[in-house]
């Protein structure tokens, strides 16, 4: 306890019951938003390393083609992308090999009816990203009709989209119970004050300051957010080592081996401090402004 | 003005609480450095609202009240504080914290200045001895009686030495040995430079002690020697 504290009487800690549970759930809410951003940069920056620097193209055959003709439009395709700036190389994959690939979902009795499979170039791009993409698109359509580029940047722009989206709600959320929470200090404050008006009267004419009252108050909603923090950041801990479990024993999952950064520790463990502050200052700036109407 | 010294000025205050009408008109005096004055007056005079313009509890609503040769109302808020701890005041019905303990209540002002625990200790129970409290430093106000509540209030208002000591009835409630140890230190604190204003409607005070005499009367203050019978 802080030796400081005691001027106030006790009695008006009846309003701030909930502030503890409040900022339990704004620390346990921002906790998993945290973990989750967290996973998701990372799965995100690695799908971005194993993207950069290649695209695919695909040229359809047409349906009753010849092997032939196709292997023609391919070669046709081949050198528009090869004329294209910011190409390193490009490399048809052998018709076999593509039928490899899709063998386990069609299987082999399909594969050997000679279904129209589509053929595919690996192209690759300089490091600079700098490649003409949409030049190599409107030129590869007029020269190759059926033939398109398979976006791998468009798609995972996409999906970054969605993530930054998830976590932009997820921040909103966490922003939305601060609020709360800050709204609970300020009326559990108010609450003090107007019952603590004398002794505050009392405190004031004996000459102590703006500032010496509001500590008081801080102190007061400090406690419960700290411990309502660590609670929250508790139950966020629980949660996170149960999902990372069960995510773990999805085999072949999608989720890579995620590592526990250090400034990501830093950041949870900071959570209920900043619930404690977020208290502390709202009950500061209440006292400050309702003393100024004082004389 | 300038070049007075005074500790008190009052030019002209008119003072109301809130639209009510003005419960002092037209107040002017000043109190010199080191003097002690009674405040007098029938009940509901306004002695206590007069008390409160002086502690700066109360804004006047209308002339200019300075204290310490500052002029209230240009001073900063955040300077009144230096102000008010130079200001000893015992409140009429004494304002204790019911929460804290005899000795907690007087230490409030030294706290509030910072002053060191250990010092604020000593010589909070050296005071409370001194007005006959030594046996209920750790006691809550409840507990008490309003006589030694009064000495309690006492302790508060003198523990940080003021320069400017405001009574008010701080005799009320205690008997008569009490009260004449009150006064006594009253005397002693007086002549050791502090200001004093006792607010009383105990005449026998008034006649024991030579000091001048504020009066209120609806609203109005005149200001009397105190030339008792049988005085000098
Ligand atoms: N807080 C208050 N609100 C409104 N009127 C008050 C208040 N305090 C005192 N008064 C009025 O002011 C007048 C002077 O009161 P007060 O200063 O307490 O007189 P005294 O101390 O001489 O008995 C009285 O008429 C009283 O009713
Ligand atoms: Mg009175």
């Amino acid at each position: 306890m802080f030796a400081r504290c005691v001027d106030l009487a006790p009695g008006w800690d009846g309003a701030s019951r909930f502030l503890p549970w409040i900022i339990a759930l704004m620390v346990y809410l921002s906790g998993l938003a945290l973990s989750a951003t967290m996973v998701l940069e990372q799965i995100i920056d690695r799908w971005r390393a194993g993207l950069q620097g290649s695209i695919t193209v695909v040229v359809d055959p047409f349906v009753g083609s010849a092997d032939a003709q196709t292997d023609a439009r391919v070669e046709a395709a081949l050198s528009v992308i090869l004329a294209t700036p910011g190409v390193l190389s490009a490399t048809p994959m052998a018709k076999a090999d593509v039928a490899g690939l899709v063998e386990p979902w069609l299987g082999k009795d399909l594969l050997s009816m000679d279904l129209p499979i589509p053929r595919l170039i690996d192209v690759a791009l300089n490091r600079n990203g700098d490649a003409d993409l949409a030049g190599l698109a409107e030129r590869l359509g007029t020269a190759v009709p059926g033939s398109r580029i398979e976006d791998h940047k468009v798609w995972l722009q996409k999906v970054l989209r969605l993530a930054r989206t998830s976590e932009l709600i997820a921040i909103l959320i966490v922003v939305l119970i601060a609020l709360a929470a800050a709204a609970t200090v300020v009326f559990a404050t108010r609450t003090g004050l107007a019952v603590q008006r004398d002794v505050i009267e009392v405190l004031h004419l004996i000459g102590a300051r703006d500032a010496y009252i509001a500590r008081q108050f801080q102190g007061k909603a400090v406690f419960p957010a700290l411990w309502g923090g660590t609670i929250g950041l508790l139950l966020a801990g629980i949660t996170v080592a149960v999902l990372w479990l069960l995510a773990r024993d999805l085999e072949g999952s999608l989720l890579p081996t995620v590592r526990l950064h250090p400034p990501f520790l830093a950041g949870l463990a900071a959570l209920p401090l900043a619930g404690a502050a977020i208290a502390s200052i709202t009950a500061r700036v209440t006292v400050m402004r309702f003393l100024a109407r004082m004389l | 003005m300038a070049g007075a010294n005074h500790l008190v000025r009052f030019e002209n205050v008119g003072m109301r609480y809130g639209d009510e009408p003005e419960v002092l008109r037209d107040i002017t005096f000043h109190l010199g450095p080191g003097s002690y004055h009674f405040l007098t007056g029938p009940s509901g005079a306004g002695k206590t609202s007069l008390l409160r313009l002086m502690y700066l509890a109360h804004q006047p609503s209308r002339g200019s009240v300075s204290i310490f040769n500052h002029d209230v109302a240009s001073t900063p808020r955040d300077e009144l504080p230096d102000l008010r701890r130079r200001i000893g005041v015992v409140f009429q019905n004494f304002r204790l914290l019911d929460h804290l303990s005899a000795l907690d209540n007087v230490a409030l002002p030294l706290r509030i200045a910072g002053a060191r625990r250990d010092t604020i200790q000593e010589h909070v129970a050296e005071l409370l001895t001194w007005v006959g409290l030594g046996e209920y430093l750790d006691a809550q106000p409840r507990t008490l009686s309003d006589g030694e509540k009064q000495r309690v209030a006492i302790a508060r208002a003198v523990i940080s030495r003021p320069r400017l000591l405001l009574a008010d009835e701080p005799t009320g409630s205690v008997d008569g040995e009490q009260g004449s140890r009150i006064l006594h230190l009253f005397e002693e604190l007086n002549k050791i430079g502090t200001t004093v204003v006792l607010a009383t409607h105990d005449r026998t005070i008034i006649e024991r002690y030579k000091h001048p005499v504020l009066h209120i009367e609806q609203g109005t203050l005149s200001v009397r020697r105190n030339v008792a019978k049988g005085g000098k």
